[in-house]
């Protein structure tokens, strides 16, 4: 049943991932951007999940607790960095 | 495996990648800014929640012994998504960022 | 839990130590060591960030809580489902000034935080003071009411366990 499921989970994160990049590339406004990449990121660690899952291999989890963590960072760094025109007030 | 716990994981797994779509169709097609805020902060870390709660599931029934850290991943992104919707929108607000002329009320401008 | 001088945030050393054993995926005497030792010399190494002790109040309720969010969550985001599908001219999108009276920055913050999380609303400011939150509303037919809905689902039983 789950190698069934399997890809069709892969095909709704890819088409999730490129509606991000749609938003990513049309704008309009840089705050949109932002958005969309901080989606991306949040996408991209399902889709490492899964891939994991139809792998049967335990070792992605660390590529995705990593991904979680700097995309996070990067999200607020660049929001902080239009609020105030400083990273590190 | 079990056959429940299979029904289980399979169901999760198209949960999960439901909501992420469903957020990410948010972002692309809702007419403003603030709007487009709704999908994804909180759709898509639902429908990442529920994959990566699939893999606690898959990992805890083909290995020996439980793999209980994909919760990690879990709990940080909901610890973080309204920190990162907040400061985002911040950020909009700053930039006078336009809204449909629909909306109600008027946001606070410093 | 009490704050000790050799202890100084028991609740975080509790915590820090329950993901790293999660990090490791395993409960190894060594493992259980070297958590119990990044638990304890990590909040004490770094106790001049945090001056301040979060206190609960009410553990049992906080768990409720908890519990109460994420079913709200789920059920929401089914609600979220067809506002987002649905025809977007029949959105009603909306500011709205929710007045607060919680005086612990630390209620605040999860206060805001469990409104950005149920969808249909985003804490987009907080004001001077911690007094009021500007809310950014997906659909908001009545603002009052669901300024209502959200002070007496959320609020009052932060304000219980925090304060």
């Amino acid at each position: 049943m789950i190698e069934m499921v399997i890809p069709v989970a892969l095909g709704m994160m890819s088409l999730a991932l490129l509606l991000n990049l749609f938003r990513l590339l049309r704008g309009p406004e840089i705050t949109d951007r932002i958005l969309a990449l901080d989606t991306m990121y949040i996408n991209s660690i399902a889709l490492i999940v899964l891939y994991g899952i139809q792998q049967g291999s335990d070792l992605v989890f660390e590529a995705a607790m990593l991904i979680a963590v700097m995309g996070f960072l990067g999200t607020v760094a660049v929001a902080k960095y239009l609020l105030r025109g400083d990273i590190i007030e | 495996m079990n056959i429940v716990i299979e029904a289980i994981i399979a169901i999760l797994l198209l949960a999960g990648a439901a909501f992420a779509l469903v957020g990410s169709i948010g972002l692309a097609r809702l007419p403003d800014f603030f709007q487009r805020l709704h999908g994804p902060t909180k759709a898509t870390t639902l429908g990442v929640g529920c994959t990566v709660l699939a893999s606690a599931f898959f990992f805890s029934s083909t290995q020996d012994g439980l793999s209980l850290h994909e919760i990690l991943i879990v709990v940080f992104l909901f610890i973080t998504a309204p920190v990162s919707a907040h400061t985002v929108a911040r950020a909009a607000l700053h930039r006078h960022v336009k809204t449909t002329e629909r909306t109600q009320g008027e946001p606070w401008r410093h | 839990m009490r704050a000790r001088s050799w202890l100084p945030h028991p609740t975080l050393t509790l915590v820090l130590f329950l993901i790293w054993l999660l990090l490791m995926n395993s409960i190894t005497p060594g493992a259980m060591v070297l958590g119990a030792l990044l638990a304890w010399s990590l909040p004490t190494l770094t106790r001049a960030f945090w001056p301040e002790v979060p206190q609960v109040n009410n553990s049992w309720k906080m768990l409720g809580f908890i519990l109460l969010v994420l079913g709200d969550i789920v059920h929401a985001n089914l609600v979220a489902f067809r506002l987002i599908l649905g025809p977007t001219r029949k959105l009603h999108p909306a500011w709205i000034e929710m007045p607060i009276d919680l005086h612990d920055k630390f209620a605040v913050t999860i206060l805001a935080s469990t409104i950005s999380l149920t969808p249909g609303t985003v804490t987009v400011e907080v004001g001077r003071g911690h007094t009021k939150l500007l809310i950014h509303a997906l659909n908001a037919e009545d603002p009052a009411a669901l300024v209502a809905h959200l002070k007496q689902r959320y609020e009052t039983p932060i304000r219980e366990i925090f304060e």
